[in-house]
């Protein structure tokens, strides 16, 4: 049932253009009834991009569909034409559409928990970033290490810590890095040593 | 071994399927007989953290039956290297020790050189100081027998193993070993994937189609992390982190530049001051001047022989001493070991700054169970994330292949990407610094900071772009071939090899240097092709270092440059050059004696290394038991434990070793349908249904002396926490017979909390865990621990 829906997916062309018919050498007719009959129409529609899953370090690759009138995902799978997984998921990965906005549970707000306080405070971009950068300044400034106990120019700061993330991309990570060693940051570790 | 590939990389065991469908024999050692265990043509079980043990038996099989592959070992590693006269081992302990700062003095390990500086060798491998002899005295000592009595795995078993493995010690035989974080928890797990290497380069397994070492790593991008060095020694690159005694970068360049004096050396990290200033250039721009040393100064420079991992973070945050934590996309209130310090620790703090896409147990830490907020002054801040299919740019995968991920949709409400925080953040901080003034203003102000869109907003591409890096003048170089290229200021630069030492060029990663140049963004490349025939894939997507798909591949042919096994050629010398897959470097092979350079071209000396005189806990692997153990003894040597691990002494990192409270080993694991401490997972309904709780899994055995059935509610205790969970009783877990007495083992997994599903009871499995980790890398020992089970 699986292959059947994919190489469905693949004719029609949501895939990828590219993909001949004669390779696959299936006649259309019945496999276009049986999309008709889970009534997927608007996988026909769909905007597809590629993507990679988020969980272990297989690198599996996703085709991802978003409803064009609705611009939400309305699908997530394996990526048929990948050589590493060729269409395969695994339990978490073929559940990614879960971590999308399809999930109630995701965060959508700011959320902030003052000292003492025993709930979350919504609150916008621009107040907890300034905020957070005030705090960051603060704290460096006055706990700046110039010199160590030896007297060499150390320019740390290590009262503040910073931990992750091997789950955002490289560029992402490049950027954080060069934050975290412009603070003067040197307690400085994430996932790739637990 | 050290891997349980079909449940935690489930899609990486489609191919070990396929190569057993090829004829391949799978063997799966494992404390727990799992689902890779299942498809696997032998199984056998070892007590958790015996690994070395198991392992050091081989070499001695290996070595005792004459079944390494000789002209590998012979030209490829440093068997004939002969070690100098203070090399000594006793009873455990390596020359060299200092019980008193835990630390041993590695140049008692050093080699012996000649008057030129070369090492000395002795090419018929007979000397007894040369590393071949030394090897083999060293590890005559795991007989079958002895391994036995520490493994507890049948004498029978091992020797099958070890005859199984060894054979691949031939031209045409190809031995694989995959391992995770099986082999990487324990106090010693460097030594354990050091001891798997000298295995692989006895049998002639590395650089070789279907050979290697290969680490299935845990999270999506953890090598794309590691790479891009958000760890307290490295800087991008694998460059080392500034260290207070490396005052100016000519002091720490001439202190990571290593010089070799042998002759076919390509000595690769000789380029360090070319990737260093290039980097340097990357982060400040202008700024950064070969007066100023192009801002060498403005790195913060940590203290030298300090670690700074999160072992030490916890144990500092504990003490108070650290005010403000930025958290990124980790849950260590679920996912370190000793939830219980943890939790103290992140109680210290004035502030926590958290990005992730759904709240999780740090976030809210100071709702845990047991935690009054009241009590707890912790300002947080939980910033909304985009998912990885709402933002774009790239991810490494476990093979170094860095592939390219679109955005499909906006991310929902007012979650942004990490790169758009993170842009925030900077500019704020520029912002304020420029305003107020500051101390040490300059690393903030200076930082080159254009990597955003026409709508300032963070740019991946611009990013991307930076990493791989540019021209920054008009150059013309040689290119290998002796030809002039001609390059114009703002070029991209299209390999590593073009990197300068004098600022012309800036790099932010020169292990990316070509991943994206001016003839397209390669990691987002699709073809198909493979013609090796070997599955390469040579232009899908891009693989660092230059598209290189095997490292150290030339140690795939002989010294002349024929392949091992020419029916599987990875590549191939024609007589003029390397064919196949992009070669680790363009020299002739090492017949030719003038130009021909050795395959290992990351070692000063070009030679793999049997004996390895940079671990910080000796140069071959010794067993060690658990830092916490059940024997409080090593039936190895006098030295119960790794004499080189940190240990901390808070009052909250207590251990109870061969304590008759808790008598049984435990282990943790992870689970198909959770990852790691199931931040992410447990909010899903599809995966919470599939695994909903913790659970232990136990011998009949073990259920038997206790009193406890499948599916009773049980307690598991350590001396340091305890969690309640079902009791699964199954034959996937058996006792183990131990230098003469029966030890029982159990294992949970660490996917479970209290905020998802919420529950006044905490169900991480990391309240038992001690904070105590690796000697070399500071990893925790998540595994070979003591607990006792008791039913509710």
């Amino acid at each position: 049932m699986d292959v059947t829906r994919r190489q469905f997916l693949a004719i029609s062309g949501v895939v990828g253009a590219g993909i001949a018919l004669s390779r696959l050498g299936l006649d259309l007719g019945p496999v276009k009834a049986y999309a008709d009959a889970l009534k997927i129409d608007k996988m026909k529609s769909a905007k597809n991009t590629t993507s990679v899953c988020s969980y272990c370090s297989v690198g599996c690759g996703l085709i991802v569909s978003t409803d064009t009138k609705e611009g939400k995902i309305i699908n997530i799978e394996g990526d048929p034409e990948h050589p590493t997984n060729e269409g395969s998921l695994c339990a978490k990965g073929a559940a990614l559409f879960q971590t999308t906005a399809a999930n109630p549970h995701r965060l959508t707000k700011v959320l902030y928990r003052a000292p003492h306080s025993d709930k979350w405070e919504e609150k916008s971009w621009d107040w907890a970033v300034t905020e957070i950068a005030k705090r960051a300044k603060a704290i460096r400034d006055a706990n700046f290490i110039e010199k160590n106990d030896k007297g060499q120019v150390v320019n740390r700061v290590e009262a503040i810590a910073h931990l992750g993330s091997s789950n955002i991309d490289n560029e992402e990570i490049w950027a954080l890095n060069a934050m975290v060693r412009a603070l003067g940051i040197v307690y400085l570790d994430h996932q790739a040593r637990i | 071994m050290g891997s349980n590939a079909a449940e935690n990389h489930p899609i990486s065991m489609k191919w070990v399927m396929k190569a057993k469908e090829n004829g391949a024999t799978i063997i799966s050692v494992d404390p727990r007989f799992t689902r890779t265990s299942a498809i696997a043509d032998f199984y056998t079980a070892l007590r958790s953290g015996t690994d070395i043990a198991f392992l050091g038996g081989m070499i001695n099989f290996i070595l005792e039956k004459n079944k390494y592959f000789k002209e590998y070992v012979e030209n490829y590693t440093n068997a004939s290297y002969l070690v100098g006269k203070k090399y000594g081992f006793k009873d455990g302990l390596f020359a060299g020790y200092d019980p008193k700062t835990r630390k041993y003095d590695m140049a008692a390990w050093a080699f012996e050189k000649d008057d030129k500086g070369v090492p000395k060798k002795d090419p018929t491998l007979q000397n007894p100081r040369c590393v071949f002899q030394l090897l083999k005295k060293h590890y005559s000592r795991y007989t079958p027998e002895k391994v036995s009595r520490i493994t507890g795995t049948p004498v029978e078993d091992l020797l099958k193993v070890y005859e199984l493995f060894s054979s691949t010690g031939v031209r045409d035989k190809a031995g694989s070993v995959l391992y995770a974080l099986g082999w990487t928890h324990h106090t010693y797990g460097s030594q354990i994937i050091r001891t798997s290497a000298i295995i692989q380069l006895l049998l002639g397994n590395i650089g070789i189609a279907g050979g290697g070492i290969n680490a299935l790593r845990g999270q999506p991008n953890v090598q794309g992390s590691t790479d891009g060095a958000l760890l307290f020694h490295l800087i991008p690159g694998y460059l080392k982190v500034p260290r207070a005694s490396q005052q100016t970068l000519e002091e720490y360049l001439k202190v990571y530049t290593p010089t070799t004096a042998e002759a076919q050396s390509v000595n690769w990290w000789s380029n360090t001051p070319k990737y260093t200033v290039s980097l340097l250039k990357s982060f400040f721009g202008d700024k950064a001047t070969k007066e100023n040393g192009f801002g060498y100064s403005w790195l913060p420079k940590a203290d030298d022989g300090q670690t700074y991992s999160w072992l030490d973070m916890c144990d500092v945050m504990y003490q108070g001493k650290i005010k403000g934590m930025f958290v990124w996309s980790q849950n260590p209130a679920g996912s370190h070991p000793n939830t219980n310090k943890t939790l103290k620790a992140l109680s210290n703090l004035d502030w926590l700054v958290h990005a992730n896409i759904f709240n999780n147990e740090t976030a809210s830490f100071w709702h845990s169970p047991g935690l009054d907020p009241k009590k707890i002054k912790t300002e947080v801040f939980l910033l909304p994330a985009a998912c990885s299919v709402e933002r774009e740019g790239s991810l490494t995968n476990s093979g170094r292949l860095v592939q390219w991920r679109y955005k499909a949709v906006d991310p929902p409400g007012d979650a942004i990407p990490d790169g758009e925080i993170i842009n925030r953040i900077v500019l704020k901080l520029k912002e304020l610094y420029q305003k107020e003034g500051g101390k040490c203003p300059e690393p903030i102000l200076n930082l080159k900071w254009d990597y955003v869109d026409d709508k300032g907003r963070f740019d991946p591409h611009k990013m991307a772009k930076e990493i791989n890096g540019y021209f920054l003048k008009d150059l013309t170089l040689k290119d290998p071939a002796g030809k002039d290229l001609a390059f114009k200021k703002g070029d991209l630069v299209p390999s590593f090899a073009y990197l300068q030492a004098d600022g012309s060029t800036s790099c932010g990663n020169w292990l990316f240097c070509a991943s994206y140049t001016n003839a397209g963004n390669m990691m987002a490349r699709r073809g198909k092709e493979d013609p090796t025939g070997l599955g390469l894939y040579p232009n899908w997507a891009w693989c660092w270092p230059v598209n290189r798909r095997v490292l150290y591949n030339r140690a795939s042919c002989d010294p002349s440059g024929q392949p091992w096994n020419p029916k599987r050629p990875l590549v191939k010398w024609d007589g003029s050059k390397w064919v196949g897959d992009v070669p680790d470097g363009p020299w002739p092979p090492m017949t030719d004696t003038e130009k021909g350079k050795l395959p290992f071209i990351m070692k000063p000396d070009g030679r793999a290394f049997l004996y390895g005189p940079g671990m910080v806990d000796g140069p071959f692997p010794e067993h060690y038991e658990p830092y916490e153990n059940p024997l409080g003894k090593n039936p190895m040597s006098a030295q119960v434990t790794n004499p080189a691990i940190k240990i901390f002494k808070s009052d909250m990192d207590k251990v109870a070793s061969a304590d008759p409270k808790y008598p049984i080993v435990c282990s943790t694991n992870t689970i198909t349908e959770h990852w790691c401490s199931g931040s992410m997972t447990r909010w899903q309904p599809w995966l919470l249904e599939a695994q909903p709780e913790l659970f232990v899994e136990m011998s009949p055995q073990l259920a038997g002396e206790i009193g406890v059935k499948n599916g009773d509610r049980v307690k598991v205790a350590s001396i340091r926490g305890e969690v309640e969970c079902v009791a699964m009783v199954t034959p996937r877990m058996r006792p183990f017979k131990v230098d003469g007495k029966v030890l029982h083992q159990v294992a949970l997994p660490f996917a479970f909390g209290w905020l998802m599903p919420k529950s006044d009871k905490n169900y991480s499995t990391n309240l038992l865990t001690p904070g105590v980790g690796d000697a070399n890398t500071m990893c925790p020992e998540y595994k070979g621990f003591m607990v006792n089970v008791t039913k509710v």
